[in-house]
């Protein structure tokens, strides 16, 4: 039994183990370890491309990632105890939001915006002047705005989690006390939720950061370092990618570690 | 303000993002799906249902998602089962958490980088060259079906291991004291308890890892090498390459059926063998 588990943590950590080793690697060919160095780190940091890649994945991580935990509690402390057909509709948006492939959710968001855009670009066109009328396109903000509807599902099922394992009676004594509903959030609701806010937003933010389907549709002419990435795959393995790699599950496995204490923090408080 | 505004005021950011970016789109895509391909690409209003009559051109990649997403399930299911168990039942608790989170971890990290990773090992430098030092030569793997099964148990073994490992977890211990103080032999025990109390964790992983497979690009698009391709890799290449909005859509609608259809018949399947719907859920 044991034997086999310890095949089966092999099995999941050799493949990352061996793109870190490669990263390390002296040779200019990928696949032949000849000698440790940095040089790839230095190469991988100092290109341009995946430079500008890496900050536009880091703010559509950054802004998305805010946007839906706002929102998403938002929307979860409203449904708690919420009974009708608002709520139906909301379970059923949040279901569909997660059960819907990634890849339809991608087409989906580039088709609608595209279609929406064909309508609008016309009207704005009209309140300008010639030729100075900002024209609506797919890029930066379609990116940020398909990330923040799937995260937001994400942020609404780990809060309402915790809203549920939370002890009514203290908003009960709290609004008995006279405290008014927005000093009961303040003070009673929101301390025992933090926890899990900040963990659904580190969490999304992973996942946006490390999104490529959706953003490969609704991208535009914008690049994401996932973009970047899998298009510099398509051309051949590089040592350079390896190198790109390794940081990139060292970043999601910084983030992960902090969600999952932040996580086990607030239910040890409860 | 009433709690009735208070409540509005607070879903409508969320409902409204939802209402622009999920309904919307989604009933586009619908609406496209009985449209017609525009000369230059794009999409032609009309109603007509010729993308749907025109889908077995696209049969071969229905057959491969339908092939090796359960297959994928059953192989990833068949692997995770006795590791969830160890992790359970057996292992030291002062190890499990952390057993458990180190098994959970890559899931969250980019299942690209991953799926790159086993170019390294397949590829013809990896075992490949192991195999060729040992006598038996001429072994292809990479961008083969065997690569892309790899690719998807490798991918999505975690999120198998973690609900079989919650229901193994949740069992109560004195049922299986009883039952071998009552003489059962431990295959027995694991047959007529174990196994059955099971059932809901080992519903919710099939369930999960089906519904990913079945839109799955990546994995195929790095490991399959344009050979064996899902409904995923046929969607991306409808809509980014030839432009055919119409017919890529009736795609997407057919494969979200598909998915609707055996998802639905998966759950009956299960309510069938006494686990209550609430016990197998996805969130």
């Amino acid at each position: 039994m044991r034997i086999y588990a310890a095949f089966v943590y092999l099995f999941l950590y050799i493949p990352i183990g061996v793109i870190a080793l490669f990263s390390f690697n002296a040779g200019r060919h990928a696949s032949q370890l000849q000698g440790f160095s940095t040089q790839w780190y230095g190469k991988a940091l100092s290109n341009p491309f995946v430079m500008d890649a890496f900050e536009t994945s880091l703010i559509v991580a950054f802004v998305s990632a805010s946007c839906a935990s706002v929102f998403g509690t938002m929307a979860a402390v409203a449904l708690q105890g919420m009974k009708g057909p608002l709520r139906t509709a909301f379970d059923l948006l949040i279901y569909v939001a997660v059960m819907i492939p990634g890849i339809v959710i991608g087409i989906a968001t580039l088709i609608g915006l595209v279609t929406i855009f064909d309508q609008v670009n016309p009207l704005i066109a009209k309140l300008f002047a010639e030729g100075a009328a900002p024209t609506l396109r797919m890029g930066f903000f379609s990116l940020i705005a398909a990330h923040t509807m799937f995260l937001m599902a994400l942020v609404i099922i780990i809060v309402r989690a915790r809203l549920a394992g939370m002890d009514r009676a203290l908003i009960e004594a709290s609004s008995d006390l006279y405290a008014t509903p927005l000093g009961t959030f303040r003070q009673v609701t929101l301390p025992q939720i933090f926890p899990a806010i900040l963990a659904g937003f580190l969490l999304s933010f992973t996942f946006s950061f490390d999104d490529f389907i959706i953003a490969f549709f609704v991208a535009g002419s914008e690049t994401t370092l996932p973009i970047y990435v899998f298009s510099s795959i398509r051309r051949g393995v590089t040592p350079e990618i390896n190198a790109i790699g390794t940081m990139v599950l060292a970043v999601s496995l910084i983030l992960l570690v902090a969600a999952q204490i932040l996580l086990q923090r607030g239910k040890k408080k409860s | 303000m009433t709690q009735r505004t208070r409540n509005w005021l607070l879903l409508a950011p969320a409902g409204l993002w939802f209402t622009l970016m999920l309904v919307v789109p989604l009933t586009v895509v619908l609406i496209f799906s009985f449209g017609e391909r525009g000369a230059a690409g794009g999409y032609v209003p009309a109603f007509t249902l010729d993308q749907y009559a025109n889908l077995p051109a696209r049969w071969a990649a229905f057959k491969n998602t339908m092939t090796l997403a359960p297959l994928g399930t059953i192989a990833a299911l068949l692997i995770a089962y006795p590791l969830a168990y160890f992790l359970a039942v057996r292992a030291d608790p002062k190890w499990k958490t952390i057993l458990l989170v180190l098994v959970i971890v890559p899931f969250w990290t980019s299942i690209l980088i991953r799926s790159y990773a086993w170019i390294f090992i397949l590829g013809g430098r990896g075992i490949p060259a192991l195999l060729d030092w040992v006598g038996i030569e001429g072994v292809r793997l990479i961008n083969t079906p065997f690569s892309v099964l790899i690719g998807i148990i490798y991918g999505y073994l975690p999120l198998m291991v973690f609900p079989i490992f919650v229901s193994l977890d949740r069992l109560d211990k004195r049922l299986l004291e009883a039952s071998s103080d009552l003489g059962a032999k431990p295959w027995h025990t694991f047959m007529q308890i174990t196994l059955p109390l099971s059932i809901p964790g080992v519903a919710t992983g099939c369930l999960l890892v089906f519904i990913l497979l079945m839109g799955e690009f990546l994995i195929p698009a790095i490991l399959g090498g344009g050979k064996v391709f899902f409904v995923g890799n046929a969607l991306v290449d409808l809509f980014l390459q030839s432009r055919n909005w119409a017919y890529g859509s009736a795609v997407a609608v057919t494969l979200v059926v598909i998915m609707l259809i055996s998802v639905t018949a998966y759950m009956r399947f299960i309510h069938r063998l006494g686990a209550t719907r609430e016990d197998v859920s996805i969130m």
